[in-house]
């Protein structure tokens, strides 16, 4: 699992691909920064937090796109395969490596939220639960991205399939509110991440949305997971 | 060490391998030979645990495939058709990687330096493997599948894309390999097969059509009933001499090879060795035999035999080599058609 962790995020910077999500990442919340508090003159940092919860609805899909599909392409899948290594391991191994890169990428507004102090009282809590918010939430983007590299040898398309796998994801509560069926309205909406999202950025921990975060998490992954095995039955 | 048992693997509605069983122990260069899409690297793809059979069993140093992935994974090094080679990294590096990928106990630096002097890419390990020829690209492939000096080597048509010169060297490291591993080697070249093999699997359309020692292979089919000799003399008078010979069948006439020396295809009666008196009557009259071998099948035409003619042509000896060439050209002449 470490092996693929390393040689992912080595692959991650000797290619432009590290570097260019970073930099965006950086440069779109240091815009929103600018407008949403040091223009506007607010410390709340909530709004950041909610626009880059849409940013990096596309921009994660750019981490996850060649993740798999890249391996089945090149057939590098043959090494990783045969190697004395589970499947699992490989998954999260590869998980991992795209969480650290949207790690390094968003750890930029905590120090947002770090500066600010310096001159005005926080709402640390609020602050902390934007973070975790969007941590999660990263998590969330990348388990998908990853799913859907492995189900395709071919970049673009597992990167525009992610980006739309994350755009019905954040539909789920307008869906919800639509639909006159009630209970499938009140499944979708049990299900909403992005309501359960903006519980975290108003401060609110509660175990419940945190236990949720991590279980879809775990599902994406273990499909991932099967898909690859199926794979090898077909 | 690796044992494979009444493997079968469907895709779809196609039978890419049918209840294909055989052993290969320890010290054993084995050959997979085939026409292409006979299904040799579909064998070696289930034997390696990258995909799984429909039906059936493969055992690595006694651990499953299946029930116990791990374990007989530790055991095989595998060279795919195409290296598994990623672009992006220096042939270092992805060493490296391999290395840690299949935590290896031995110690990094070295075990990794001797197994570059071995395959003879040390002197690219700086370079990234995108820049890197064909024939290297192999060789880099080749020396992943040695990492962690496992017991069981599978390496599926190793030479393809080297140049002559590198081609022995890898043959020469193979055999040498094969003394303390095993080896299961896939190809279409026979020579090469030959050359490298103990034992031999020919594979024709997901059935094995044979599994034998490659020396045994050849001579079973072989006719050594079959003489080919050349000797001087008048042809006419030669000839009359040697269908004197009791259990004589046949005598044709070849070409002149040399002034005054002629080429003679002999069959004497099945499982009769009339060497020693062909040598003795024309001594005696003073024809000298310049040549003589016996008509001993090579494995190229083994393998035409068989794949061609299929197993009832494997158990007759009758057919003579020209006669199966032709016979599968006049095959290929009716796939054309």
């Amino acid at each position: 699992m470490i092996a693929v962790l390393k040689r992912e995020l080595r692959a991650y910077f000797t290619s432009p691909l590290g570097f260019v999500f970073i930099a965006v990442c950086v440069l779109t919340s240091g815009l929103l920064f600018w407008i949403f508090t040091l223009a506007s003159g607010s410390t709340d940092l909530s709004g950041v937090f909610v626009f880059m919860f849409f940013i990096l609805m596309i921009f994660v899909p750019m981490l996850t796109m060649r993740l798999l599909s890249e391996e089945k392409k090149q057939k590098t899948d043959q090494l990783l395969f045969t190697a004395p290594l589970g499947l699992t391991k490989l998954v999260l191994g590869k998980f991992l490596s795209a969480y650290v890169m949207y790690f390094l990428g968003t750890v930029v507004l905590l120090i947002y939220g770090v500066v600010l102090s310096f001159f005005t009282d926080m709402y640390w809590q609020t602050l902390l639960g934007n973070c975790a918010g969007l941590a999660l939430m990263g998590g969330v983007y990348v388990a998908l991205g990853l799913l859907i590299s492995a189900l395709t040898e071919n970049q673009m398309i597992a990167a525009v399939g992610s980006i739309f796998g994350n755009f019905v994801l954040f539909l789920l509560n307008t869906l919800s509110a639509i639909i006159p069926v009630a209970f499938i309205s009140d499944a979708l909406k049990a299900i909403s991440v992005y309501d359960r999202f903006m519980v975290f950025t108003l401060g609110i921990f509660s175990p419940e949305n945190l236990l949720f975060f991590l279980s879809v998490i775990a599902v994406f992954l273990f499909l991932t997971v099967r898909v690859l095995e199926k794979r090898r039955w077909s | 060490m690796i044992e494979v048992k009444n493997v079968t693997k469907r895709f779809g509605t196609k039978t890419a391998l049918s209840d294909i069983s055989f052993k290969a122990d320890e010290g054993c260069v084995l050959g997979f030979l085939g026409p292409n899409g006979a299904g040799k690297s579909t064998a070696m793809n289930i034997i390696t645990g990258y995909i799984s059979s429909t039906s059936g069993s493969v055992k690595v140093g006694g651990a499953d495939i299946l029930g116990d992935p791990i374990k007989a994974k530790m055991n095989i090094g595998y060279l795919p058709e195409h290296p598994p080679l990623y672009p992006d990294m220096t042939v270092n590096e992805y060493l490296n990687f391999v290395y840690d990928l299949k935590r290896v106990k031995l110690p990094r630096r070295s075990h990794l330096n001797e197994i570059t002097e071995l395959v003879k890419i040390t002197d690219v390990r700086g370079r990234l493997i995108r820049n890197l020829s064909k024939g290297y690209g192999q060789r880099v492939g080749f020396a992943q599948a040695l990492i962690g000096n496992p017991r069981a080597l599978v390496l599926d048509e190793p030479t393809v894309g080297l140049d002559p010169k590198q081609i022995i060297e890898i043959r020469t490291l193979i055999k040498r390999l094969g003394e303390h591993h095993t080896v299961i080697l896939s190809s279409h070249i026979l020579p090469e097969i030959q050359a490298v093999c103990d034992r031999v699997i020919i594979i024709n359309k997901g059935h094995i059509v044979a599994n034998d020692k490659t020396s045994v292979l050849a001579a079973n089919l072989s006719t050594d009933h079959k003489l080919r000799i050349q000797a001087e003399g008048n042809p006419a008078e030669v000839t009359r001499l040697l269908e004197g010979i009791p259990g004589m069948r046949r005598v044709i006439q070849n070409r002149e090879t040399e002034p005054g020396v002629h080429e003679y295809e002999l069959e004497a009666n099945p499982n009769l060795d009339l060497r020693r008196d062909v040598s003795k009557k024309l001594a005696a009259r003073n024809v000298p035999i310049l040549m003589m071998r016996s008509n001993e099948l090579t494995l190229e035409e083994v393998f035409l035999k068989i794949t061609t003619g299929g197993a009832a042509a494997f158990n007759g000896p009758e057919t003579s080599a020209d006669s199966i060439i032709a016979k599968s050209e006049a095959e290929t002449g009716e796939n054309a058609e």
